[in-house]
């Protein structure tokens, strides 16, 4: 309790005040010119909103663009303008955060360039695409810092297409922007501590859940307890929402192996088959799966940025490379929250500001070295928290080289775990673009979101290498589909 | 299924001609599967799908309009006379043989 | 010098469609082949292009050499062991009204076609309309070609590479040739590892790239390197059976799609965009697929619903004649060339492979290749 005190709980008043403090004596490099720099913010949640405001606060009126039509993203979603659930039913302990960056959204909305309900497709010379109702657009800019959030990361599971099956996100989603369950009796399903969050959320807002079923083994949190020590607060809140779950009677196990979601493709989902850490195999009953294994940073934007990408052993996943404060290999290019790398909304908060005070230092603007270190300080932490993390709760990369050959890995394509082996045997394809040209592994909708990692994982078995060998999905645009009408903004 | 916010203005929009009751708020997603468990049919055989990640990611939940156009569910709000229909409409352009 | 890795009767410097079906077709006229890749086969132009397989709309001199790739193209699949996805659904071209005199132009082709072995069909008005119900108001003619098609052109070469592994030819990927040259009878090629390749007949089908090793042997041509504009969208109940392109002297204008049997509707053309072959890599400027989905709308309305998923480009070699070249070089004995198809290399490329064997070895070809000669790009001074 007292270590929650010490630290400040979000990069919030004392880091202002210190921010004007160092302003005052000195003008931002551009004040007093005709031409202000050009900063494009991507993405209006915890990293977007706290960078937005830095970049007020400095003199600089930035463009916020952001794909919803209300800020917040994802974890601090906002209902919609015509429910009215209290801050706590939606956010539980974290009610005051969210609470806090919608408001402070809120405040600077007007002063800011917002674009809601706008995509950015494409980058390319130092313009962004945009696209939204009214057509196409073109932004330029002189510092973009991309605060694109993140996704569930999946590893497939027999009948993870059916109707009823979502992801973790999805159950909590349905949950906070639309009041619904995801069915009538849910299984959680997967690893991270979202499992827990969500499933104690759906039991305090009435649903019926079936069973939490972790794929890690309890013994991994005692590992991993020295990391996540550095977030005391988050553990505790974690501890607690483990008991919750059990004080409501739901059955809650460790070290399951995920074996089918059981069903059909035109009834769609009616339970779950595990493998129990015991070896016996348990069905639950069900009638909506809700799964994913903690989270994956959006980086398709980063990606066509040209930003360099490194690979991440802790995680077995590509990340886009960033220095301490955010910059990305690419100068101009900025990364903040979750979109560079998980470390929680907390944390994005903290990275938001950091990235903009990079955009400000690199235009010219006198920072307050302290305030950089107090911010890096937390962020550090966060890391450290979010490495506890990976070591309590591991993507279950080696379920991949169990998956029979009929379950789907590409859902956009149907394609099988099956028929990516058949092309790497036949045509000797280890490369995650070569196998996606053979097999069509990543060619659908989504890009490569809910299969990639799961089909580098099944290529590495398959073929005997490790994962980072098999390298990761180019990005390319259209980062999300786009119409074939789409026309220039302004044009009838 | 609606946990709660059950007082809100219905609205009326329609699936394959039927009349859905929905909720002003809803997603066209939740609209949808409030009524049945299905948003559209996989084009590979693998059965029926109902949206899986519910934040514009996965682009599981691509609906069609009646007058041909693509919504896609998650991200588009319910709104009263929106028409959907569960198969492209006008695919039937004759083909050249 | 170290010792060479392998001595051959043939090497073949480029994996794209060209070199990877000579390949093939020399190895079942019991020739030893050794071919070199500096990526992966197929990953370029042969990868990436739009897949037309269209006699149609090709200069009327080179309708034998397609005729010649039409026949390979429809037992593809047996001959390679695998699908290559060729659909003989018919292609379809079009002009516009602002442009009538095409319609003059398509009939002159159709009637010297004709004697060559193509026919087609001439459609207008109604006939057009009803057989092709998705056109737009401004298009005002088609020439129908029923038996062109279309066919997957990331999964091609890649085929024609393992049957000719299969068949013997030795293949090494990731292997970049920077250094040809004739020492005596043999041609000694260098990787850029130092790795040697041997063999008395050198055939370079490398591409954007040819260039840079036509060179080497005082054979210098024109080539540019563009990327070719593609596009996809989602995949749609399946309606479409013909592939689709505008005839029209403007680039932007040059678009054309084709459905594939899964559903999705591939775009291509308009303008084209940059591409960098020393780095490998090309980018698809996004006002350019921008331009592309204007055209699109014009030439086919009711595409404008689809949502497009992904775009994509590659490096392809182009001459000003928008010819390639290919036979034997002007300056050494035992070298020929097959490269810089400017974007029209697909359908006929496993002809080129057929034609190219069949002159290196027995001497001669039926096949008129005066067209492709690399001495046309010889200058005073060379």
């Amino acid at each position: 309790m007292a270590d929650r005190e010490v630290r400040p709980a979000t990069a919030g008043p004392r880091t202002h005040v210190r921010v004007s403090q160092a302003a005052e004596g000195r003008r931002p490099a551009f004040e007093g010119t005709s031409i202000a720099p050009r900063i494009v913010v991507v993405g209006a949640g915890p990293a977007g909103v706290r960078a937005a405001q830095t970049l007020l606060e400095a003199g600089i009126r930035p463009v916020v663009i952001d794909e919803a039509a209300r800020a917040g993203g994802q974890i601090y979603r906002r209902q919609p303008a015509n429910f009215r659930r209290s801050h706590e039913a939606l956010y539980g302990t974290e009610a005051a955060r969210a609470q806090a960056v919608h408001d402070g959204f809120d405040a600077i909305a007007a002063a800011v360039d917002y674009r809601p309900d706008t995509l950015v497709w494409n980058i390319a010379d130092g313009q962004v695409w945009t696209a939204s109702e009214k057509g196409y657009a073109t932004l330029a800019y002189d510092a973009l810092i991309l605060c694109t959030g993140a996704t569930d990361r999946l590893m497939p599971v027999k009948g993870w297409h059916y109707a009823g099956a979502y992801s973790l996100g999805a159950a909590q989603v349905a949950l906070k922007a639309q009041a619904c369950a995801i069915g009538a009796n849910v299984v959680f399903m997967g690893s991270g501590p979202l499992l827990y969050l969500v499933a104690s959320q759906y039991v305090k807002a009435g649903a019926k859940v079936a069973a939490v079923l972790d794929t890690s083994p309890f013994s991994n949190r005692l590992r991993a307890a020295v990391d996540l020590i550095a977030q005391p607060g988050i553990l505790a809140d974690g501890v607690a929402l483990t008991r919750a779950l059990a004080k409501a009677g739901v059955p809650v196990l460790t070290g399951v192996t995920p074996l089918e979601i059981t069903g059909d493709g035109d009834d769609g989902v009616n339970g779950v088959r595990v493998r129990l850490g015991n070896g016996t195999e348990r069905h639950f009953t069900a009638d909506a799966v809700a799964m994913g294994y903690h989270l994956r940073p959006e980086t398709q934007l980063a990606d066509l940025a040209r930003c360099e990408f490194a690979f991440d052993a802790k995680t077995r996943q590509w990340l886009p490379k960033r220095d301490q404060d955010g910059r990305a290999s690419v100068a101009g290019v900025y990364l903040a929250g979750d979109g560079a790398r998980i470390l929680g909304a907390r944390s994005a908060e903290v990275s938001g500001r950091l990235a903009a005070f990079a955009a400000l230092a690199d235009l010219g603007q006198k920072l307050d070295p302290l305030t950089l270190t107090h911010l890096r300080g937390q962020v550090a932490s966060y890391a450290r928290f979010a490495r506890g993390l990976a070591t309590a709760f591991p993507w279950p990369h080696e379920q991949a080289a169990s998956l029979p050959d009929e379950v789907i890995v590409c859902r956009c394509e149907a394609v099988t775990a099956g028929d990516l082996r058949r092309v790497v045997n036949e045509t000797g394809a280890k490369e995650a673009n070569r196998a996606k040209a053979f097999s069509r592994v990543g060619m659908g909708r989504c890009q490569g979101r809910y299969c990639g990692h799961a089909g580098a994982e099944v290529i590495a078995a398959c073929a005997n290498i490790p994962v980072e060998q098999v390298g990761r999905l180019r990005g390319q645009a259209p980062v999300k589909p786009l119409p074939v009408a789409i026309a220039p903004e302004g044009e009838e | 299924m609606r946990l709660a916010e059950q007082d809100r203005a219905p609205l009326t929009l329609y699936v394959d001609g039927q009349p859905v009751t929905a909720m002003e708020g809803d997603t066209l997603m939740v609209a949808m599967l409030a009524g049945g468990r299905v948003l559209r049919t996989s084009e590979f055989g693998d059965g029926k799908r109902a949206g899986f990640c519910l934040m514009a990611a996965c682009q599981d939940c691509w609906v069609w309009s009646e007058d041909g156009g693509r919504l896609r569910a998650c991200s588009t709000p319910a709104s009263a006379g929106l028409r959907i229909s569960t198969s492209q409409p006008g695919a039937s352009w004759p083909t050249a043989k | 010098m170290p010792n060479p890795v392998s001595v051959s009767d043939v090497l073949i410097i480029g994996g794209g469609l060209m070199g990877t079906s000579a390949a093939l077709f020399l190895r079942q006229r019991g020739r030893s082949v050794t071919l070199l890749e500096s990526d992966l086969v197929g990953r370029q132009a042969s990868g990436t292009n739009f897949g037309n397989v269209r006699r149609q709309g090709r200069p009327l001199h080179q309708l034998p050499l397609a005729n010649r790739a039409i026949a390979i193209w429809r037992r593809a699949n047996e001959l390679l062991g695998a699908d290559v996805e060729y659909l003989q659904s018919g292609h379809i071209r079009v002009c516009y009204r602002e442009r009538p005199e095409n319609i003059a132009k398509m009939e002159e082709y159709a009637t010297e076609a004709r004697h060559l072995g193509l026919d087609l069909e001439l459609l207008t008005g109604n006939a057009l309309r009803t057989r092709f119900p998705f056109f737009g108001p401004d298009v005002l003619a088609g020439s129908y070609s029923a038996l062109d098609g279309h066919a997957n052109p990331r999964l091609t070469a890649p085929a024609f590479a393992r049957a000719a592994q299969k068949a013997g030819a030795q293949v090494f990927e990731n292997t970049r040739i920077i250094h040809a040259a004739k020492q005596g009878t043999d041609f000694v090629v260098t990787a850029e590892d130092g790795r040697t390749f041997q063999a008395p007949v050198l055939l370079i089908t490398a591409g954007a790239w040819g260039n840079k090793l036509s060179q080497q042997f005082g054979e210098p041509v024109p080539l540019t390197p563009r990327g070719p504009n593609m596009s996809v969208t989602e995949p749609v109940p399946y309606a479409i059976a013909p592939a689709v392109g505008v005839m029209t002297p403007v680039e932007e204008e040059t678009v054309y799609f084709r459905q594939v049997a899964r559903g999705n509707i591939i775009l291509g053309g308009s303008t084209r965009g940059p591409s960098y072959p020393d780095q490998y890599r090309a980018y698809v400027l996004p006002q350019n697929t921008m331009k592309q989905l204007r055209q699109i709308r014009r030439l086919a309305p009711a595409l404008a619903n689809l949502n497009i998923i992904r775009v994509w480009t590659g490096i392809e070699g182009y001459l000003p004649d928008s010819l390639p070249v290919m036979g034997p070089s002007a300056t050494t004995s035992g070298l020929f060339y097959a490269f810089g198809f400017s974007g029209s290399g697909f359908q006929i490329g496993p002809g080129v492979g057929e034609t190219i064997a069949e002159l290196i070895d027995t001497g001669t070809t039926p096949i008129d290749l005066s067209h492709y000669d690399i001495a046309r790009f010889r200058t005073a001074e060379s």
